[in-house]
């Protein structure tokens, strides 16, 4: 009897955390929202409410997860037509091909009917690399390229001067110089994690700017070739020589701790970085940081182009409200409300190009946004190395095989990095997984 | 030759002093051993989560530093900003799928412990490797199927799926575990009952149950554990309105800032439930689980 009573109220408990929140009255749609939980995301949950104020008829509901479980998560849902998403957070890797699977909404009629939503306003390279056929499939929240950071003081101090495009070269003789041994601070901070979006994010613009791709144009794998090769091994010599402690287990967070606090003098990685090292409340060194464009050796610009961007499921039956929302939070006015209510070092960069003429901005991101611009803008991912390759992408090669061999090929690099193997051995294994994942392609 | 002396007097006084050492000094010489080597197990166990709950109340500034602060202004900060992020929900949806599975794990599975240990039926040893064999599928293998059959039949993002797949995935253990017990009960007491000529549910009620009371306590609490930790299930098959308290803490963790201060705060909350429990359970607890050891 008792066990009944209880039963039945823990069932009543059940039912209203799970349905009751589905939108029982009359004329409210709920719209879900799959988000990854970086920093600017977490601020547009707590400036929603405003949007459900202006929008009575729309409730919002998100899932915010990180990075790897968002990914997995959202294509599990979107591939198989799960539909528990109306909105979901992608990125300029996932957007063209997912576009090219008929699984996302084509967003273009939604933008050319939105006045003053200004699509023309997105940064060029930003908008192409989340369009399939010339129609948008995503529209981003924010963007990203990498650049290199450095210490103002400590290179005036040692009298240097950071050129104002430097090659890796340059910077490897900045770090060796900078770098005051053991248990000190270091030279320089880069990733080494395994992960496609870890380690290989940094090391694939060194890869490219050496000259190496992925695969020739007929599809061989080339991870063997002298381009990469020397690439790869200037990448692990430079971080095992004068890199942080226990770099095959530094991302970007063990990297934005080691330069928050002065442990090492410079740090190649995404431009979204400024708005941590520069937060007095995380960071030791704000205001004494230096920005340069991503070194390079043989291509003009090596930045990565990346985007976080808002697309819809085709499944989802809630399109315009979904659309509502997503065009309040990628529309000029977000930028706007966001830099007045959280703070202008908190606003999404690297979607639009007037974000960077906003004058409350531009005095606080004056060091690195114009940077970030000038890095997004140069990124080239139709020809991201010297050589023709038959793929897209910067940072990644923009086929669904990649996200595993990207991360079996970072955990041989990485293993390098830890001085378990040699960078002949890691890329001999390497040089197997790609030359499988090329050879479907032959065909 | 006067090496072998040497050696030969030697042994002779170790025996003479361990022959001297009253038999009582000596057993308590072992406990401090013991003692000691609990301590360091113990530490060695407790420090992570000492950790968490002190970098819970630290800035995230502080929890990052190169060395690791003890001494630092505490700030609850972090916990605001947990429930700021609505843990309401999630807990809700946590102690409904926890408490339910674990009751239904009870109602189906001491009758069917008893029916493998006291009232062994045909074919006793197959039904309990059965049982035992769906835990040798790892979880992640069997996720695609389920995932596509809870999608076929519309009950994605629902509490109740998570209900019967914990229900399911904590069985097995809960009947193993419960046989062990019910296999202690002594043999003359239920054929004492049986020629009083009590029903089967009399005598499993008011003779069998109270004996191994500890024992199913015990398979309780190992299931409410198992249940409120349960990750795959939970990410794999909810989004905004069934997610449990381990997918909530993933939304702290970032790609990019700095969240260990937060995370810790979000994870001392989702552990203060079960630890709570424990402690409320601690001594029938140790009882169940010393049950069969001490016959």
């Amino acid at each position: 009897m008792v066990l009944a009573a209880l039963l039945a109220s823990l069932a009543l408990v059940a039912g209203c955390s799970g349905a009751g929140a589905l939108g029982a009255e009359e004329g409210v749609e709920t719209v879900t929202v799959a988000i990854v939980s970086n920093p600017q995301m977490e601020d547009a949950i707590s400036l929603s409410p405003q949007f459900e104020a202006e929008n009575p008829g729309i409730r919002l509901r998100f899932v915010s997860l990180s990075e790897n479980e968002a990914r997995a998560k959202i294509t599990a849902s979107v591939a198989t037509g799960g539909g528990e998403f109306d909105i979901v957070m992608i990125s300029n890797y996932e957007t063209p091909q997912w576009a090219q699977n008929g699984w996302l909404t084509n967003l273009q009629p939604y933008i050319d009917a939105t006045p003053g939503y200004d699509a023309a306003d997105f940064i060029p390279t930003v908008r192409d690399s989340l369009s399939y056929q010339g129609s948008m499939y995503s529209v981003p929240f924010y963007g990203e390229s990498s650049f290199l950071m450095y210490r103002k003081d400590l290179f005036q101090q040692a009298g240097i001067q950071m050129p104002a495009q430097p090659t890796w070269p340059q910077v490897a003789e900045f770090a060796a110089r900078l770098d005051q041994g053991e248990g000190q601070r270091r030279g320089i901070c880069l990733r080494g994690k395994p992960g496609w979006g870890e380690v290989m994010a940094p090391l694939d613009t060194v890869i490219n700017t050496f000259g190496g791709r992925w695969f020739d144009p007929e599809w061989r794998a080339q991870l063997t070739s002298p381009e990469v090769r020397q690439a790869v091994q200037f990448y692990v010599d430079l971080v095992r020589q004068h890199g942080q402690p226990g770099a095959s287990q530094s991302g970007f967070s063990e990297c934005a701790t080691q330069f928050g606090q002065g442990q090492v003098a410079m740090w190649y990685d995404a431009t979204s970085a400024a708005g941590t090292v520069e937060d007095p409340a995380e960071s030791t060194v704000a205001g004494q940081i230096g920005y340069a464009p991503a070194p390079v050796v043989a291509t003009p610009a090596s930045g990565w182009l990346y985007s976080w961007s808002l697309a819809i499921p085709e499944t989802s039956p809630r399109k315009d409200a979904a659309w509502k929302f997503m065009s309040w939070m990628t529309n000029k006015q977000y930028i706007e409300r966001a830099g007045q209510e959280v703070g202008w070092t908190s606003v999404p960069p690297g979607s639009r190009q007037s974000t960077y003429t906003i004058p409350q901005y531009q005095q606080v991101s004056g060091a690195y946004g114009p940077l970030i611009l000038q890095g997004l803008q140069r990124a080239n991912p139709q020809q991201p190395t010297v050589q023709p390759v038959p793929y897209q992408g910067v940072q990644f090669v923009r086929i669904p095989e990649f996200q595993d061999l990207g991360t079996r090929v970072s955990q041989q690099v990485s293993a390098a990095i830890a001085g378990q193997i040699t960078v002949d051995e890691a890329l001999e294994q390497s040089q197997n997984y790609a030359e499988t994942v090329g050879e479907s392609y032959q065909r | 030759m006067a090496v072998t002396t040497d050696t030969a007097s030697d042994e002779r006084t170790t025996a003479t002093d361990e022959a001297q050492v009253p038999r009582k000094q000596r057993t308590s010489g072992a406990n401090v051993w013991f003692g000691v080597i609990a301590w360091i197990v113990g530490i060695a166990f407790f420090f992570p989560v000492f950790w968490m709950v002190l970098t819970s109340f630290k800035t995230e500034a502080d929890a990052y530093t190169t060395t690791p602060k003890i001494i630092f202004e505490p700030t609850l900060e972090q916990y605001e900003g947990v429930f700021a992020a609505g843990i309401g929900p999630y807990l809700a949806n946590s102690v409904a799928a926890t408490v339910i599975s674990t009751i239904l794990v009870l109602l189906l599975g001491v009758p069917a412990a008893f029916a493998l240990s006291l009232r062994p039926v045909q074919k006793t040893t197959d039904v309990l490797f059965f049982f035992i064999s769906t835990k040798m599928l790892p979880v992640v293998a069997a996720i695609v199927p389920i995932y596509v059959v809870v999608n076929q039949i519309g009950m994605l993002d629902n509490i109740w799926t998570l209900i019967i797949l914990y229900t399911g995935m904590n069985l097995p253990i809960a009947v193993w575990m419960m046989r062990s017990f019910f296999l202690e009960v002594p043999g003359e007491l239920l054929e004492q009952a049986s020629i009083d000529g009590a029903p089967l549910w009399r005598t499993l009620r008011e003779i069998v149950l109270p004996i191994i009371s500890p024992g199913i306590f015990a398979t309780a609490l190992i299931c409410v554990i198992f249940a409120w930790n349960e990750f795959f299930f939970a990410v794999n098959l909810t989004a905004a309105n069934a997610g449990t308290v381990p997918v909530f803490l993933v939304g702290f963790i970032t790609s990019e800032g700095l969240y260990w201060a937060q995370l810790s705060a979000a994870a001392t909350l989702a552990a203060l439930p079960v630890v709570l429990a424990g402690w409320v359970a601690q001594n029938k607890l140790v009882q169940g689980l010393s049950f069969g050891a001490v016959k």
